[in-house]
């Protein structure tokens, strides 16, 4: 298992050779990417800043967490930050299990984590020169489970 | 005593800084923590309740900090 925030491009087929092990009859990797879109606003680029030390605990406990619920240690999560161009990947979970199931329910277990609870921010650039920080809570303030 | 308080993101626009040494009582809580901070958003730019994390965890408003503890606010995540 491991667990990184990273500033440099993330490497998909790496993480995915990482977790690959003649024991797993399944391996599967998910990528985030920056989109051209988001609300109907064309996008330029994706600025990623984290909480770094607790971004970094953050994302261990929730790969501790899929361990301990799909019994597997076959986890890779890493985060990217800083600017991203459109198609870049900003998060990259590879994750291997004897079977298929259960490493789809780890892989998604953690992408949802992530974003309920670890402390990374993004502010989108715009075609016209704006920037934003994007709020995909409205602003939920409960503290995250 | 003195407790250091990080703002992220948008929480760092509001107080044109990401950190700040802040004086608070003995004994105070998170909670009279962010009714000191309320002091210094004068736009009432920040949420009623913001997330807060002491030394790296999310904590609750009835939490008694100490000398020392790093005290983030934690603007609505958006990882992923």
């Amino acid at each position: 298992m491991r667990t990184a925030i990273v500033r440099d491009p993330l490497q998909p087929s790496a993480a995915l050779a990482e977790v690959a092990s003649v024991a797993n009859g399944a391996a599967i990797v998910f990528v985030g990417t920056v989109r051209e879109v988001n609300d109907g606003r064309p996008v330029t680029g994706i600025e990623y800043s984290a909480y770094e030390g607790m971004a970094a605990r953050e994302l261990a406990a929730i790969a501790g967490e899929a361990a301990a619920r799909s019994g597997t240690t076959d986890i890779v999560v890493e985060h990217r930050v800083g600017r991203l161009e459109l198609g870049e990947a900003s998060v990259v979970i590879a994750v291997a299990h004897a079977h298929r199931a259960e490493a789809y329910d780890a892989s998604r277990y953690i992408i949802e984590q992530i974003k309920r609870r670890v402390p990374i921010w993004k502010r989108e650039e715009y075609v016209d020169g704006t920037r934003e920080w994007v709020d995909p809570t409205a602003s939920r303030t409960e503290i995250p489970r | 005593m003195t407790i250091t308080a990080l703002f992220f993101a948008s929480y760092a626009d509001v107080f044109g800084r990401d950190q700040v040494e802040m004086e608070v009582p003995n004994g105070s809580t998170v909670g009279d923590f962010l009714r000191h901070l309320r002091a210094l958003d004068t736009d009432r730019r920040l949420p009623p309740a913001p997330l807060v994390a002491v030394n790296e965890r999310y904590a609750r408003p009835d939490l008694v900090l100490r000398p020392g503890d790093e005290v983030a606010v934690i603007p609505p995540v958006a990882g992923g």
